[in-house]
């Protein structure tokens, strides 16, 4: 009886346990982070607005426009413009509007300061392509309406503040003009736009602010030509470089009149410097040049007469000029010394006076100081003080008032490269991280709370305390490594050339660091990160090693610069040693193989396509030597529609004896044709990725057998017309071509036109099956396709007494060169978002369904289930097919608004999304990144291998000790009832 | 029991044992009558038992071979009543196929019972019983079978078979 009831105590909660399909309010933050990025800040603009909170409008290299809290650096608000919406200058208008000039200076748009509502935008279309310029004159008006002075596209606007309405607009039609400065003096009505003309000429126009109207055109020519930008010295003169970089121009337009003077840098510096440029500045009467070791600060005197004012060799940062007063500028200077920065804020006019010097302890992993902003402040004593932003080398943005840090952001992240994981150490005695309760009072304190919200009888303050303490749970931001494998680290690269290692718990960044590599040097001018790898995933017999991660760069734009290795501990942040290679990388294989101490052999590709193994170990040789003869690599060169594919021939030959370089020949190309066909994506199966099964039971307990290959290559071309735009084409001119190619005999698998579609593509390859997201022109909607591939000459596989017995040879290995019999089955269907990204939900085991991740263009993720782009789908599935799970075909892909991933979060700017298994098999974590991160754990099959967090465990021990109770009480109860019966 | 077992030996007053299964003279003091030897009668008595028992064990075998194939004719009857019932989802197919696995497996359990009525010494009932339990198995494995329980299928033995190793390995892809 006892334990029939137990039983069907066991029903009941397997029962609660049913599935949850999306998330709760209640359980938004508990499993995802969310973090809000702007970029690295170009421009600046503080607003000056007496009342309200103090604010700082900045405009970012990710096209953001923030609104930023200057107390605490909190985004009040943010617009991501599209990315060929670059912006090109913002300013405060009239204290409430934020005027912004984008898209190479065609678009002129205004932003209500305290909401960031659009106001008005207004297209600005010009001649030609120019500098652009935008002037937010105070006191200028035209007619009651303060007045925009805005010179795009080579045409000088004036446009109204209120409104964006064009005032009047005047052409610089000459052909060769390029345009320098546009100059508005303060209290004037006079604007003077200068420029070069035909490389030797200065041009000056006067024109009249009020109506457009062209007052004086001056010019001189200068035989030596000019190099580079000018510097605003005044309102009527600049100072320029000429084409040799070695004599200062001072040119002086006073009154319409142009005059100049020369001054060979010679004279104002003894030693020869080599060539300099002009650091442009707006700061009156000084201006800086700067060669290779050196920065000079000169100042102009009366007419033309230069002297020197400050040499130095630090480096250092100037910020734009702040007039505090009618006639007193006021401009900041940061100069750096070891592990501080000093700052100096001085009046233009006055260089050896002082009007602040502080020195602020500066992390090194922040590097140098790229920009710096000033702002005032009046303190209670009625003195000025200055508060400075400042931007860093890894894109950071801090805010310096009073000697100390008083915010400071990451935006370093808001530019991923790449993105890797790391496991975290493995817990030991010794390294106990995770904090325990502060006192016994706050633990029952704790408890209490949860037994209210148990019993429902908290109040909602206590529900709050309740959610705050399930989201700051400890045991999800420990330093350890947890059962589930739901603790990792997630090693990120930024554009900026640092490596930030942020934990998926709670998104906290645990160590970053710059790469020394990645610093400008003599040998390596303009490095770039390109890739993170796993270097050393320590298993099971390198236990005590810490993990690693290869970051490999180069020193240059081109790919035949020298590339630069670096080799990070992930544990610990620190660079463990770095390469400087004399050769290129163009392509870094990772290879299945590991070395003795767990280290991936990967191998790099230089220009010359020969290639070279890392790491040069003899170990690492000989294992690459016994799997010399089936290691091929195929390039994809997009721009000439070619893949070629290559084998390793022998050791180098030539000038360098290297026993870790190899020969490579050329095996097979194909050849798209260039009339018709134009390379636009190619996707390959992740390296990870872990396959369960190759048989796929389909109905009637039928098998199919997976074609399962690492080595298949997809890609689309296109027609070249139809490369552009959506809609730029018709349909009868434009098609899709996705073709499956094995990469190492390079035989195309299938092939598939697609008419009238367009790119562009984005796909996805897993298992045997790959799916691409395109542009259907005739139906004018995006549609999806799926490819599955089976392998037909396994399929008479079917005796079972073989397979009993394992007389069959499906598992021994096989090679490529043995001719494979194919099958593929594909079906489309019509999808309604755009995309910005496509991921697949990858697990441990594999054996979880699979879910796809689409980036939508709305910057949410949204996860579909595999099934539905299933191509054995049809109209009516038969019972058996209905059993086995397949949904009748409709002809589009259902939108679920519960599948949303990031539920009513935005990843603006989404571009990649990673997943990566977690040890749980039913789970997968799922990181989003673009201008904001995203990171969230995922069960597409449901959590079926462990139970739901809310599960309550409570309920269940109450269950069991009644449960026993009851057993104890009537064993008693029937042993008394005996007894009395003998009595009887 | 053994309530009125405690009462009676409490009191017990007297006791006549009527038993005497002695081969011996029935009394010592009264010795059988003239011509009388208990001997010759016991062997005529034996001879005609023995032949008794023979036919008694003859029987019971034949019994037991009868028992032991009881099960199929219910085998086929459930094979038949199976395919009435089809094999779509309701009460009366759920019954059969619960039926059909309740009734092997209660046989099972009862194997000793079914067989007692026939145990003998000089009967062999190891045959018998193997062919019962055989039955019996098979109709549980019909029964399983309708549960698709079994793996009769080549799907049930590569559904979980890894994928085969590629000899080659190929990377690279669009320059970086």
């Amino acid at each position: 009886m006892a334990i029939r009831s137990f039983f069907l105590f066991i029903l009941f909660f397997s029962s609660s346990l049913s599935p949850v399909f999306s998330l709760y309010e209640d359980q938004v933050g508990l499993m995802d982070w969310h973090q809000q990025y702007i970029g690295k800040v170009k421009q600046a603009v503080f607003s000056s607005q007496r009342a309200g909170r103090k604010r700082v409008v900045v405009s970012t290299e990710e096209n953001v426009i923030a609104s930023l809290d200057l107390r605490h650096g909190e985004i009040f608000w943010r617009h991501l413009l599209g990315a060929d919406d670059v912006i090109d200058g913002i300013d405060i208008g009239l204290g409430k509007y934020v005027i912004t000039l984008s898209s190479g200076g065609s678009i002129l748009r205004s932003w209500n300061l305290p909401d960031g509502q659009m106001v008005w935008e207004s297209s600005l279309q010009g001649p030609k392509h120019s500098k652009s310029f935008l002037l937010v004159p105070t006191n200028l008006k035209f007619d009651k309406d303060n007045v925009l002075v805005v010179f795009s596209n080579g045409r000088l606007h004036a446009i109204s503040c209120i409104d964006g309405e064009v005032l009047w607009k005047k052409d610089f039609e000459a052909e060769s003009f390029e345009v320098q400065q546009v100059i508005l003096p303060p209290g004037s009505d006079l604007i003077h736009v200068v420029g070069f003309a035909a490389f030797s000429q200065f041009e000056m126009y006067q024109i009249n602010a009020k109506n457009g109207e062209l007052l004086k055109h001056e010019s001189a020519s200068f035989s030596s030509g000019f190099l580079g930008q000018v510097s605003l010295v005044s309102t009527e003169t600049v100072v320029a470089l000429d084409s040799t970089g070695s004599i200062l121009l001072t040119i002086s337009f006073q009154d319409g009149k142009i005059s100049s003077q020369q001054t060979p840098i010679s004279n104002l510096v003894e030693d020869s410097l080599g060539p300099a440029v002009i650091i442009p500045s707006s700061v009156s009467g000084i201006f800086a040049i700067k060669t290779d070791a050196v920065t000079i600060f000169i100042r102009v005197i009366g007419k033309g007469n230069l002297e020197v004012v400050e040499k130095t060799t630090h480096e250092i940062a100037v910020s734009d000029a702040l007039s505090i007063s009618e006639d007193q500028q006021a401009f900041a200077l940061i100069q750096h010394a070891s592990s501080e920065i000093h700052l100096t804020v001085k009046l233009a006019h006055d260089w050896d006076g002082n009007l602040l010097k502080e020195s602020v302890k500066m992390d090194r992993q922040r590097g140098l100081v790229h920009k710096v902003f000033i702002n005032n402040y009046i303190r209670t004593d009625r003195s000025y003080g200055f508060r400075v932003l400042i931007v860093m080398e890894d894109h950071s943005l801090l805010l310096l008032q009073q000697g100390e840090i008083v915010w400071s952001r990451e935006d370093g992240l808001a530019s991923i490269i790449d993105v890797t994981t790391s496991e975290l150490p493995v817990e030991r005695d010794g390294v106990s991280v995770a904090k325990v309760e502060h006192n016994l009072f706050e633990w029952l304190k704790g408890h209490m709370l949860k037994l209210k919200g148990t019993l429902m009888l908290a109040s909602p303050e206590d529900m709050a305390a309740i959610q705050s303490m399930r989201l700051k749970s400890s045991e999800k931001s420990k330093m350890t490594r947890d059962h589930n494998g739901f603790r990792k680290l997630l090693i990120v690269l930024t554009r900026a050339g640092k490596l930030f290692a942020l934990h998926t718990g709670d998104g906290r960044i645990v160590w970053s660091y710059l790469l020394r590599s990645l610093h400008k040097s003599e040998a390596c001018q303009s490095p770039i990160g390109l890739n993170l790898y796993q270097w050393q995933v320590p298993h099971h017999h390198a236990m005590d090693e810490n993990p690693s991660v290869l970051v490999v760069s180069r020193c240059g734009p081109s790919s035949d610069t020298s590339g630069v290795l670096s080799f990070v501990d992930t544990y610990t942040g620190k660079e463990l040693s770095s390469l400087s290679l004399d050769h290129a990388v163009v392509q870094v294989i990772p290879l299945p193989y590991t070395d003795s101490t767990e280290q991936r052999l990967h191998l790099l590709i230089d220009a010359d396509k020969h290639a070279h193994l890392y790491p040069k170990t003899s170990g690492a040789l000989s294992i690459f030597k016994r799997e010399f003869s089936n290691i091929y690599w195929y390039s994809v060169e997009d721009q000439n529609g070619i893949i070629k594919g290559h084998a390793l021939k022998c050791k180098c030959t030539g000038e360098v004896a290297d026993e870790f370089c190899f020969d490579t020949r050329d095996l097979w190309s194909v050849v798209f044709p260039s009339e018709s066909e134009k390379t636009i994506a190619t996707v390959t199966r992740k390296l990870n990725e872990v396959v369960h099964t190759q048989a796929k039971v389909v109905a009637d307990e039928d098998v199919m057998y997976k074609y399962i290959s690492r080595n298949l290559l997809f890609v689309a071309t296109v027609a070249p017309k139809g490369s552009g735009e959506i809609g730029s084409v018709t349909p009868e001119e434009s098609w899709l071509v996705a073709y499956l190619i094995d990469t190492v005999t390079g035989r195309i698998l299938h092939r598939v036109t697609h008419h009238g579609s367009q790119g562009p593509v984005h796909a996805v390859f897993s298992e045997n099956w790959v799916v691409y997201h395109y542009f259907n022109l005739r139906a004018h909607r995006y549609e999806m396709s799926v490819i599955e591939i089976y392998d037909q000459s396994r399929a008479d596989n079917k005796d079972v007494w073989k397979l009993v017995l394992g007389k069959h040879n499906l598992t021994s290995p096989i090679s490529l060169f043995s001719r494979p019999e194919v099958i593929t089955k594909s079906q489309s269907y019509f999808f309604t978002h755009s995309l910005k990204a496509i991921a697949v939900t990858s697990t441990a085991k594999g054996i979880t369904s699979k879910q796809l991740l689409l980036g939508t263009i709305g910057d949410q993720v949204l996860a579909l289930d595999k099934r539905f782009l299933d191509p054995r789908r049809t109209v009516n599935p038969t019972q058996a097919e209905k059993e086995e799970g397949i949904i009748p075909l409709t002809d589009s892909l259902p939108i679920i608004p519960q599948s949303y991933v990031t539920h009513a979060l935005r990843v603006e700017g989404l571009r990649g999304i990673i997943t990566v298994p977690a040890k749980l098999e039913s789970t997968t974590l799922v990181f989003a990144h673009g201008v904001d991160l995203f990171f969230t754990q995922l069960a597409p099959s449901r959590t079926y291998d462990s139970l739901t967090e809310d599960f309550s465990y409570a309920l269940l021990l109450i269950t069991i000790v009644a449960l026993v109770a009851a057993i104890f009480v009537t064993w008693r109860l029937s042993e008394r009832k005996e007894l009395q019966e003998k009595w009887r | 029991m053994e309530k009125g077992k405690g009462v009676m030996g409490a009191g017990r007053r007297w006791a006549v044992d009527f038993s005497d299964n002695s081969t011996a003279p029935s009394s010592r003091d009264i010795p059988d009558p003239p011509g009388f030897t208990r001997a010759s009668v016991d062997q005529d008595d034996s001879a005609v038992s023995r032949q008794k028992k023979d036919a008694e064990a003859n029987w019971k075998s034949q019994k037991a071979w009868e028992v032991a194939q009881a099960p199929f004719k219910n085998l086929l009857m459930m094979g038949f009543m199976m395919w009435m019932a089809g094999s779509t989802v309701h009460l009366f197919s759920i019954g059969i196929t619960f039926s059909a696995l309740w009734q092997p497996i209660s046989a099972l359990q009862g194997v000793g019972k079914v067989f007692e009525p026939y145990k003998d010494n000089k009967v062999d009932l190891l045959g018998p019983k193997l062919l019962f339990i055989a039955l019996n198995l098979g109709g549980l494995a019909l029964g399983l079978n309708t549960l698709g329980l079994l793996p009769t299928h080549a799907s049930d033995w590569v559904s979980s078979l890894s994928p085969a190793q590629e000899v080659e390995y190929s990377g690279g892809g669009i320059p970086l």
